[in-house]
């Protein structure tokens, strides 16, 4: 009982990365219809300027932790989506109106050249952190295994629960949630009542890549080690979650990487750690053959 | 509308302004990852901060973005004057700094350069170089209108036609130099074990090109099947003690079976899905290499993969007791070279092969419809194509010279592990391809060249590498969506059937 | 009542839900042998959808579509997959926003219209890679039929260009001649005249008849231009809001005080007839 509560706690955790970094390729998709495959890296590229903030920080001596971690918090939210909306601008738009296929290359063209990009300046050796937050409850004592609920765990949920409240508000209330609404629908008629399509895009960018770095940042803290490869798994992971959840809804990108993230806890708890990565692929593949519209998504009929 | 050569309002308060906020933008991107980078060393300080680098690239994308606005603008001369005072002064300092060797004036130069690597200095003058040439050319022709983008689209396509027809003549000679190629004066055996390692990887972008640029699939886990041939030819040659002209064709019966195997449920998804699909398979048989230990060896891979034969006679310096060798058989002296120059023209003939048979098939009902599937699926359905079996039949061909590809990659090394293997391969095949313009088989073989070759002979672009290809990806889908040299001779021309006069229908009336 | 006096096609209580969305609510109608029968109705009426069942985009909530070859005998085709509709029961179709292969010549486009027929020559691929024969026979035997169909279009000079060059009135008729090569005996034609100008529309009409006439095929035909319509269709089906409503020759059709209100509008706009 122990052991199975503390997987879901470590799944929880899990999930709340993956969701976070899902949302932004719903998002994406939702309104231009295009994998960003490059969004994995826009996760990995937050974790590195967590990591470079929090150097930085230990140097000029902000020791108090709560500030510390404000500051990585905006500071990685800011730089990183000025990368998203970089990669839109450059990458993305020229090609809007291009075959899909066309799009897909250059987000991968995008994303090797990122991976390679940070590999280049920041070396391709592990970066270690020291533990930021440490400690925890422990419950459910049993002898020698205890049930633990580290404060980093729930600093995780706490925060992953308070950005997607703040960020459903913003897509249900404001007056940008309403432009991304009407672009997902149609983008050509969102045009010609007068929305400013492009900047709804580029602030679906933005709004994706600083989620992604808040979860770039939380994966620093929960695993103390990045390296520029952590994208690539991540970002498949986050996508699966996406598409299990039915890719275009939010909801669904945040359920999905719920999933995921237990699938993954439990099926390396009790089946086996090697396979753990294979889980997540299978699942991919399985949801996409029987029901390729998710859990939460809107059936596509063909149109002919 | 303007008079040729009138030049267009300039606004350059505003251009100022643009120019930067592109600076601040760069700012932005680098002023963490660049600016500061995180030490291995436990000990010392964690960071290394590198400002100047900043600052460098900030004013570089500055004066970059004024110079290419003033460009457009047609006001050339300030931008010449620029651009070859920067690329002069770059250029002499780098000569200088790589004249002085390690002196003080090396250091001297290290000072004054923007960046710390010479190759991207380099590039930086390059640019600089290309943008002076730029602006002499606009001064000398000023009176010629700029193109638009049809203009330039129907400039491209016309090229692309030549640069074809020019192939059909330049393929053959290409042919004959690649024969010759390990008696060609000043040939050793590093630049042999390169040719050989293009070769490769053009055979490799010819069996992709049959999936991504002639049917359309996008085959992110093209690797998946090169390391099913490369495991298949091993355990095979290892456990069955089979020879490699038997273990060859096996591996790629069996990589062609794992592609129908994985195409089979696969291949009615939408594009987009296809090719992430692919990618989740590539890494799942990356994974199970990597754990499946009492088969494959794990992460140690296998090792003590026999070598290729020349229909039995090994190439080794002394043969078993009673057995020739190449060199005894034909009673020439012992070289090791033999035996990279058979390999070469082995990988040559399988490459020759691939592509031979992808011209032949493009040319039959099979390679006209996966060209069919490419441009609209749903209207291949309403003739009658079964876009599934179509599909799958270029997949699993692909998947077949994947894995002649891993056969010939396994006996080369004589060791394969799942290293070699990851998702890194099938973007680089895939660059290859998609470089090389998506269906054209001569533009394979030059974006092999310059991504594999180049790097290769010059050991320093290496680690630049990926960061060029992805770049090149990107500039080239941006700038020309439909691949470099994407033009399209059609398979069949009726000129080439002249009518005789019968009425077809006529037979077939109902 | 003898086979060949038969309709060709019946299409029998066909009804198609999309969730919630009845699209098509119990429809019946026939379509004789080698007569053109025209499917009209308002937008949103769901004559595409009753396309897109008959050619297997779609699969019936319920119904049955019977079709009667003369020479194949009966197939259900509400049971058969997409691709063999074309290919076994020799149904074929054009569609509303032009569907060519834009890249590949105009030839081209004609051959992957025989593909099955060339497959099946060509040893599936391996008697042709192997050289055994026949192929180039049969190559040339699909080139005549390709060209055949294109002088008929007045297309032949230009067989090697892209499809996707073409002009406009060029590309429609480019894709009913592809549609033609399959050899089929119903050809179901989504709004041929779209978009051609008087001169383009009376070349169309010449077409249609002579499918009808000289090759038995039997047409369908979903048009919105009146004058297509009446000109050459011999049996017209009217639908509204996904209901049949009216059934029956052009004339008696065109009388039909139901018809005029559901379809025509009000009294005054029957000048667009």
């Amino acid at each position: 009982m122990g052991y199975f509560l503390q997987q879901l706690i470590n799944g929880l955790t899990l999930g709340m990365i993956y969701g976070l970094i899902a949302i932004g390729y719903t998002m994406v998709y939702g309104i231009i219809g295009m994998i960003n495959f490059a969004h994995g890296e826009i996760f990995m590229i937050g974790a590195f300027i967590s990591i470079i903030t929090f150097l930085a920080l230990g140097l000029v001596g902000v020791g108090w932790v709560p500030l510390a971690l404000l500051i990585v918090l905006l500071a990685t939210m800011l730089l990183t989506s000025v990368y998203g909306w970089a990669l839109e601008r450059v990458a993305y738009r020229p090609l809007r109106s291009s075959p899909r296929l066309a799009a897909l290359i250059t987000a991968i063209g995008m994303s090797i050249f990122l991976q390679n990009y940070v590999q280049l300046l920041q070396g391709a050796r592990n970066k270690p952190l020291q533990p930021v937050i440490t400690g925890g409850m422990r419950f459910l004592e049993d002898g020698e295994f205890a049930v633990n609920f580290s404060f980093l765990q729930m600093l995780i949920i706490a925060l992953t629960i308070a950005l997607m409240i703040g960020f459903t508000l913003l897509i249900n209330r404001t007056a940008l949630g309403r432009s991304q609404r009407a672009c997902q629908q149609d983008l050509g008629m969102a045009a010609l009542i007068g929305i400013d399509v492009d900047r709804t895009i580029s602030l679906t960018f933005i709004m994706g890549a600083s989620l992604a770095s808040v979860a770039g940042l939380m994966f620093l803290l929960n695993y103390g080690v990045i390296d520029f490869y952590i994208g690539f798994l991540a970002g498949v992971k986050a996508f699966t979650a996406a598409v299990l959840g039915g890719i275009g809804s939010v909801p669904g990108a945040m359920l999905g990487g719920l999933l995921i993230g237990l699938i993954e806890a439990f099926w390396s708890a009790y089946f086996s750690v090697e396979y753990k990565d294979v889980a997540a692929f299978a699942i991919l593949v399985l949801v996409l053959i029987f029901r390729p519209t998710g859990l939460l998504g809107k059936p596509d009929v063909e149109k002919v | 509308m303007q008079a040729p050569g009138a030049r267009p309002p300039f606004d350059l308060l505003g251009a100022l302004k643009d120019a930067g906020r592109v600076a601040a933008v760069v700012a932005l991107l680098t002023v963490a990852l660049l600016g500061a980078r995180v030490q291995d060393a436990s000990s010392g300080p964690p960071l290394l901060f590198r400002f100047d680098d900043v600052i460098a690239a900030a004013a570089l994308a500055f004066f970059g973005r004024l110079g290419v606005a003033l460009l457009r603008a047609r006001r050339a001369l300030p931008v010449l004057v620029g651009a070859i005072a920067f690329a002069l002064g770059l250029t002499a300092i780098l000569l200088l700094g790589t004249a002085a060797g390690g002196g003080e004036g090396a250091v001297l130069a290290r000072r004054i350069l923007p960046f710390a690597s010479p190759v991207v200095n380099w590039t930086l003058a390059i640019a600089a170089w290309i943008m002076s040439a730029r602006a002499a050319w606009l001064l000398w022709h000023a009176s010629e209108s700029t193109l638009d983008s049809e203009a330039r689209e129907a400039r491209m396509d016309r090229l692309g036609a030549r640069i074809q027809e020019w192939a059909r003549l330049v393929g053959p000679l290409l042919l004959g130099v690649a024969v010759v190629l390990p008696f060609l004066p000043g040939i050793d055996r590093r630049l042999l074990d390169i040719a050989v390692l293009v070769v490769t990887y053009i055979m490799l972008g010819w069996g992709l090109n049959i999936v991504v640029g002639l049917a359309g699939l996008l085959d992110l886990g093209y690797v998946a099947f090169y390391a099913v041939g490369a495991y298949s030819y091993a355990l095979l040659a290892l456990y069955f003690d089979l020879g490699f002209w038997t273990c060859l064709p096996l591996a790629g019966i069996m990589s062609a079976f794992a592609g129908i195997l994985l195409g089979f449920p696969v291949l009615r998804l939408r594009g987009d899905y296809l090719a992430i699909v692919t990618l989740g398979f590539g890494e799942i048989i990356r994974i199970i290499l990597l754990n499946w230990y009492t088969f494959t060896n794990g992460p140690d891979g296998i090792s003590g993969i026999p070598r290729p034969t020349l229909f039995g006679l090994p190439f080794t310096a002394n043969p078993a007791e009673g057995e020739a060798s190449f060199h005894s058989f034909f009673g020439l002296e012992y070289s090791p070279l033999d035996r990279i120059v058979f390999l070469y023209y082995l990988i040559l003939a399988l490459a020759l092969v691939t592509n031979l048979f992808t011209l032949r098939i493009r040319k039959l009902p099979v390679g006209r419809a996966w060209e069919a599937l490419r441009e609209d699926e749903i209207a291949c359905r309403s003739l009658g194509v079964h876009p599934r079996n179509t599909k799958l039949t270029a997949f699993s061909i692909g998947a077949m010279f994947g894995g002649f590809g891993g056969s010939f990659f396994a006996t080369r090394q004589g060791f394969i592990s799942p290293e070699s293997f990851t998702f890194l391969e099938s973007a680089i095949i895939l660059a290859i391809v998609v470089l090389g313009g998506m269906g054209s088989q001569i533009g394979i073989v030059f974006a092999a060249i310059l991504l594999i070759g180049l790097p290769e002979v010059f050991r320093d672009l290496n680690q630049y590498r990926m960061l060029a290809f992805g770049l090149a990806m990107v500039t080239i889908m941006v700038w020309r969506p439909r691949g470099l040299l994407a033009h399209r001779e059609p398979t069949i021309r009726i000129t080439d059937h002249p009518s005789h006069g019968a009425d077809p229908a006529q037979e077939t009336r109902a | 009542m003898s086979r060949a006096d038969r309709a060709l096609l019946s299409v029998e209580h066909l009804t198609m839900r999309f969730g919630g969305l009845v699209a098509i609510d119990d429809v019946s109608f026939e379509a004789p042998r080698a007569k053109i029968t025209a499917i009209i109705g308002p937008n949103g009426a769901g004559k595409t959808t009753v396309f897109n069942c008959l050619t297997g985009f779609y699969k019936p909530t319920v119904g049955r579509l019977a079709l009667r070859h003369p020479r194949r005998g009966e197939f259900l085709l509400e049971r058969m997959e997409g691709h063999a509709i074309p290919a076994a029961a020799g149904v074929a179709r054009t569609f509303q926003n032009i569907r060519l292969f834009p890249g590949m010549s105009v030839l081209e486009n004609l051959l992957i219209a025989q593909h099955n027929a060339l497959m099946r020559a060509s040893g599936y691929t391996v008697g042709a890679l192997l050289g055994l024969g026949g192929y180039a026979a049969a190559e040339r035997r699909a080139i005549e039929r390709a060209r055949y169909w294109l002088d008929r279009v007045g297309l032949v000079d230009r067989a090697d260009w892209n499809a996707g060059n073409l002009p406009y009135g060029a590309q429609r008729r480019l894709e009913i001649v592809r549609a033609m090569c399959i050899e089929p005996v119903l050809l179901c034609l989504d709004e041929p005249a779209a978009g051609l100008n008087p001169r383009e529309s009376a070349e169309l009409n010449a077409l249609l008849t002579f499918i009808r006439d000289e090759h038995q095929v039997t047409l369908l035909l979903i048009e919105h231009d009146m004058s297509v319509v009446m000109e050459i269709s011999d049996h017209v089906v009217v639908l509204d809001y996904g209901r049949k409503i009216a059934d029956g020759t052009p004339e008696a059709v065109r009388n039909d005080p139901a018809v005029i209100r559901a379809y025509l509008g009000e009294p005054e706009e029957e000048a667009r007839e």
